[in-house]
């Protein structure tokens, strides 16, 4: 029963990730009609600007101590940071400490700036080239993307810690009547969790309760009635598309602590949303959240020792298999509608 | 567009040569004119340096060309001449290799066996390779070794651990100066006795796929010669990233140590998240609950952060090791880029002066005329103390490293401690150690 | 000429030249000039040309013709390897079982997963094919390791049965994959001045076999069936009214295609007789869709452009490191050099990935019809030019 707690929340904390990326690229896919091969490096990019942030903060300058010998025999170089010295060492360590909630201020103007100029600048061209243009120039973009990054990071995971305080794990078990130490889980995780349905809370009522947002269903819905009707449709997509980008982005930068970044985290990330997508129906806002807890839940499961000794490798492949049976039964998965993206 | 263009340009020229070419044919079978494959002929000598520059060793592989080039400087009588000065065979002189000037090629093995053979291909047919060396994992050491054994060229294999390099996959014209899983273990087996004392349950979380698997037996092996139970051991999939779902079982499984055979993004990922669920500050039956990196790298060392502190694990060399081989070593390095190097880089360098000093011993650049000369070959002063090139396997028996993640770092390179370094003796196994058993060199292959 | 139209025979016969020729073509520049960095005509990289040409042919015949994007056509490719590498374990190093068995278990699988995938469209029908593509991938990386040698990929070993051949040649070596004793590896090269040209038995092999591939897909572009595979991508709806299932249609072209991948496979395997997981990864299944847009898709050559344009880069410009740089700017003043090399180096060695995607980037933006349609542009900037002279030049772009 505990290990099957466990799983449960293993399940929703993967899911949450999954679901934020989809629900971004729903977005994207609903609103404008465009694949976006690029939003895995969205993602990144948001986790990216956690780990610059922490840089910026960590921005110091040199003294050379004499008593001190680098590796070659040389007078040491110590290091301190700016902030230390304008804040003090507390409050300086203690802002450093926060970088990845920081980053979260940090990144929303550059995540929606990013997705400004990918929409004016590229994307906008392709919403009447066909889907498989799209793909073909949002991978491409991708990989310029983390091209660039990988330039100036480098390949290299790069650590990002949570604040302190978050270190640790909470124990569920003595709340439900278990021993103590049996049902534990992480605070940062449970964080990401809380965060993830934030924000997907947070724009499924932007979507339902702003004039905007009716919009923007609408255009959904039907694009060409909505512009008939006089609406500037397009300035409305840009700013969806800049939204979605910060979605993703967010997504990445509470993600930054969870496992280190690295440049080709996106393009992990970027199959399996797909699929997320797809299983849960293109254009269908629930279905992506649905199907990423869903398939999130599972993949969890799967990886629990009983499972596996039953079915050996059934973790390898057991989002895939439930991709491949719900497509088979449920023909635009779980919510899609009928005529999206089938031709 | 450029291909057809290159390409309707490339016909007149070539068309007008052929033209003249046809007069005085100098055609001839690779197989007739020359000794060995790739015999160099004038005044160079090119050496083919194979390693990842894209996807996710990157960096490692950047190391590796660093102490490519370095090495190359060395043999050329450039730079301060680094562990040359201090290597116990002194047949290498600084004016290249037999006379010729080393240069080398560089090419991207992406981390994959495919892209790697390719690459060595490419070096071996257009830019006539005769070695070929560097790699960041067994399964592209493997696949470049058969290659290289089949076109007569010697592969001095790199980053490379599992115990199949040199055990079921040699190969004759192949050689590992890398330290391979069975010598973690054996290194680790009494650390970790020490430390943990001999009444330990081991939880294994192991890489599904080859290296993973060959670690894990070598350490369960180990362990439990000790007197440790091994729990559980459980496959999880390469391609994963988060390891909650496999860790979060741990908790409860009774185990109160955790093992885990992962390497790079995987062991990031995975002592990430192992402190992050609390199991280094649990208590299980008792004792303090423990983690194991059987395999450590610096790179990613630096990549798990905090997370690594304490926790021990495994190498083939470190910069802080105080003999003169290491010490020469880190000075050039450091002097030229300004950071010590990794144990990859160290490997790699070994291994291009090992293969100069063969071909100097050896007086010709015959790969089996090189083979011979490395087969059995005793030296020191690169870094790892004495060493041999065991004849059976062409696998170097050298000390072991166990380390343990920095306490209290004193810099910014500063991230594992050394522990123990274990002697060869206790590291050493029989040829036909089952672990190794089921392969076999086979004959030297000159090629041509 | 072989029932074809006076076009096609000649698209062929250009295609038969260039193939013929290849080692002449892709060698322009003399060795040991600095240029020489930029020469293609060494045997493996020609192969790969050919064999991934042979692949993106296949994937035309069904993305072109009938608009079905497969993401999991790489695991194709995979299987074909790997039955080819069995077939030289368990028979003989001969190349015609190894190639034969690799078409017909790929088209048991195409089969299979045609069948299931099919009864859906769209990038529905595009995610199934990768779910199957990558199950294949990560078991074959893992818990198949019997079968496929997982990471470290199936190689022949000298204790193989090969029952057919022997284990190993006399001097106890791996014996080398032939054609009737033909071996091939084996490269007669020919010295002309400076130049220096490789004919490799293996080349001509592939490239005969990429004569045979594109023919059989010329005739099937133009065959009713052809017509067929185009009425499905047009309108599969009014297809089904005029009271046509287009269904086994579908289903032929995906196996047809799938062939196509596991012949390329079963070549790979036989010129370099090893098989990796990797193959199947659904990077290596984007790679030949990227290919085949690149190219132009639903043309004829594109996908063999396509094909040839990302192997270059792949095996040429993640050569070139900055030693190679200096070499070739080393004209220039000192300080204006390491300005240059400081310039290009990101967009080499380790960067090709960078210069790979700036270039899909561009070519999809600034050539929608793929690179086709370049030489089409430019083919028509050069007829306008003549139609000065002869008026009313009938501007007639091949496919």
């Amino acid at each position: 029963m505990d290990a099957f707690i466990l799983q449960i929340l293993n399940g929703l904390d993967k899911g949450s990730a999954y679901a934020l990326i989809a629900l971004g690229l729903t977005l994207i896919f609903g609103t404008l009609g465009v694949v976006n091969f690029a939003h895995g490096a969205l993602f990144m990019i948001g986790a990216f600007c956690s780990v610059t942030l922490s840089k910026l903060l960590n921005l110091s300058y040199e003294v050379v101590d004499p008593t001190k010998k680098d590796f070659l025999g040389r007078p040491l170089v110590e290091k301190h940071t700016y902030i230390e010295s304008w804040f003090g060492p507390e409050t300086g360590a203690a802002i450093i400490d926060w970088s990845v909630p920081l980053a979260i201020l940090f990144s929303i103007p550059i995540m929606i700036g990013i997705g400004f100029v990918m929409e004016r600048g590229l994307i906008k061209h392709f919403y009447k080239r066909p889907h498989a243009d799209q793909i073909l120039v949002t991978f491409g973009l991708a990989i310029v993307l983390q091209e660039i990054v990988k330039y100036f990071y480098g390949a290299n995971p790069i650590p990002t810690p949570a604040p302190a305080a978050f270190t640790g794990s909470f124990d569920f078990g003595t709340m439900l009547g278990f021993d103590p130490n049996t049902v534990i889980y992480p605070y940062w995780r449970l964080v990401y969790f809380s965060f993830a349905a934030l924000i997907i809370g947070a724009v499924f009522a932007f979507l339902q309760f702003t004039t905007f947002g009716m919009v923007v269903r609408a255009g959904m819905a039907d694009r060409e009635t909505v512009g008939l009707l006089g609406i500037n449709i397009d300035k409305r997509f840009t700013i969806m598309f800049g939204l979605a980008a910060a979605v993703a982005g967010l997504a990445g930068v509470m993600y930054a602590p969870i496992n280190s970044p690295n440049y080709h985290m996106g393009m992990d990330f970027l199959v399996l949303s797909f699929v997320v997508v797809v299983v849960g129906g293109m254009g269908s806002l629930p279905g992506a959240v649905a199907a990423g807890f869903l398939l999130g839940i599972l993949e969890s499961f799967a990886s629990m020792n009983e499972i596996k000794s039953l079915i050996p490798g059934i973790d390898q492949i057991i989002i895939y298999l439930v991709a491949i049976i719900i497509l088979l039964t449920r023909p635009r998965g779980l919510m899609g509608r009928k005529g999206v993206m089938e031709d | 567009m450029s291909n057809t263009k290159l390409t309707r340009r490339g016909v007149l020229k070539s068309g007008a040569v052929a033209g003249a070419g046809v007069a005085l044919p100098t055609i001839f079978t690779a197989s007739s004119a020359a000794a060995f494959t790739n015999e160099p002929t004038g005044p160079s000598v090119t050496l083919g340096f194979n390693v990842p520059q894209t996807g996710p060793y990157a960096d490692e592989g950047a190391d590796e060309l660093r102490a490519f080039q370095l090495a190359v400087e060395h043999l050329n009588g450039g730079g301060d001449g680094g562990m040359l000065g201090t290597f116990s065979s002194k047949a290498l002189k600084g004016n290249g290799i037999l006379g010729k000037e080393v240069k080398f090629v560089t090419g991207d093995t992406q981390t994959k066996s495919d892209a790697a053979r390719a690459s060595a291909k490419s070096m071996i047919e257009k830019d006539g390779a005769i070695m070929i060396s560097g790699g960041s994992s067994s399964g592209v050491a493997v696949a470049v070794q058969g290659l290289c054994q089949e076109a007569g060229i010697i592969f001095m294999a790199g980053l490379t651990h599992s115990n199949d390099t040199t055990g079921k996959d040699k190969k004759a014209n192949g050689f590992r100066h890398f330290f391979n899983a069975y010598m973690s273990g054996a290194a680790l087996a009494p650390v970790l006795s020490k430390l943990y004392g001999n009444d330990r349950r081991a939880y294994h979380l192991t890489a599904d796929y080859t290296w993973g698997w060959t670690q894990q037996a070598s350490i369960a092996a180990a362990t439990e010669a000790l007197g440790w139970q091994t729990v559980n051991n459980v496959l999880t999939p390469l391609a994963q990233t988060d390891f909650s779902s496999y860790i979060a079982p741990v908790l409860n499984s009774g185990a109160d140590v955790l093992v885990l055979n992962h390497y790079g993004g995987n062991m990031v990922n995975s002592l990430t998240n192992a402190v992050q669920f609390g199991l280094r500050d649990k208590q299980v039956n008792g004792k303090n609950f423990e983690i194991v990196v059987p395999l450590y790298s610096e790179l990613m060392a630096k990549g798990a952060g905090a997370n690594i502190k304490g926790i021990v694990g495994s190498q083939n060399w470190d910069w802080k090791l105080q003999d003169e081989g290491t010490k020469a070593f880190v000075q050039s390095f450091g002097t030229k880029y300004g950071f010590p190097p990794s144990q990859a880089a160290q490997t790699c360098y070994a291994q291009t002066i090992l293969y100069a000093d063969a071909v100097e011993r050896a007086g010709s650049f015959n790969p089996c005329a090189v083979a011979e000369a490395l087969e059995g070959f005793e030296f020191d002063g690169l870094g790892n103390g004495k060493t041999l090139y065991r004849k059976d396997d062409h696998q170097c028996f050298k000390d072991v490293l166990v380390v343990r993640g920095a306490m209290t770092p004193e810099s910014e390179f500063h991230l594992v401690e050394i522990v123990e370094v274990t002697p060869t003796e206790q590291v050493t196994y029989a040829p036909d150690h089952p672990m190794f058993a089921g392969g076999a060199l086979g004959t030297c292959n000159p090629g041509a | 000429m072989l029932g074809l139209n006076k076009k096609d025979a000649t698209l062929l016969l250009l295609v038969a030249i260039l193939a013929l020729c290849a080692p002449f073509i892709l060698n322009p520049f003399p060795e040991g000039s600095a240029l020489a960095q930029f020469n293609a005509g060494y045997p493996d990289l020609m192969q790969r040309f050919v064999i991934f040409g042979i692949f993106a042919i296949g994937f035309n015949i069904l993305f072109g013709l009938t608009g079905y994007l497969s993401f999991g056509h790489a695991a194709f490719l995979g299987v074909g390897s790997y039955s080819a590498v069995w077939m030289f374990k368990l028979l003989s190093m001969n190349v015609i079982p190894a190639i034969i068995l690799s078409m017909i278990v790929s088209g048991l699988f195409a089969v299979v997963i045609g069948f299931v995938s099919l009864r859906r469209s769209g990038i529905y029908f595009s995610i199934l094919t990768l779910a199957f593509a990558q199950m294949s991938f990560n078991l074959a990386y893992s818990v198949l390791t019997p079968i496929t040698n997982g990471e470290t990929g199936l190689q022949l070993t000298l204790n193989d049965p090969r029952i057919l051949g022997e284990s190993a040649t006399a001097d106890g070596s791996i014996p080398v994959t032939n054609l009737f004793g033909l071996e091939m590896r084996s490269t007669f090269q020919m010295d002309v001045g400076a130049w220096l040209f490789q004919f490799n038995v293996g080349y001509y092999l592939c490239a005969f076999i990429m004569l045979l591939a594109f023919y059989l897909s010329l005739r099937i572009f133009r065959s009713p069936f052809g017509m067929m595979l185009r009425a499905v991508k047009s309108n599969q709806q009014r297809m089904r009214y005029t009271g046509l299932n287009p269904r086994p249609y579908t289903l032929a072209a995906f196996v047809i295609s799938g062939m196509y991948a596991g012949l390329a496979g079963g070549l790979m395997a036989s010129m370099d007789p090893l098989a990796g997981a990797e193959r199947m990864q659904w990077t290596a299944s984007g790679e030949v869709v990227l290919m085949t847009i690149l190219g132009g898709a639903g043309t004829l050559i594109g996908p063999v452009l396509g094909a040839g344009f990302i192997k270059y880069f792949e095996n040429i410009f993640s050569k070139i490191n900055d030693n190679v740089l200096h070499g070739w700017f080393s004209f220039m003043p000192d300080g204006l050099e390491d300005f240059v090399v400081g310039i290009v180096h990101p967009f080499i060695g380790k960067g090709w990935h960078l210069t790979l995607g700036i270039l899909f980037m561009l070519v999809v933006i600034f050539l929608p019809g793929g690179l086709v349609e370049g030489g089409q542009r430019i083919a028509r900037a050069l007829r306008k030019d003549k139609s000065d002279d002869k008026s009313n030049a009938k501007s007639n772009p091949a496919e």
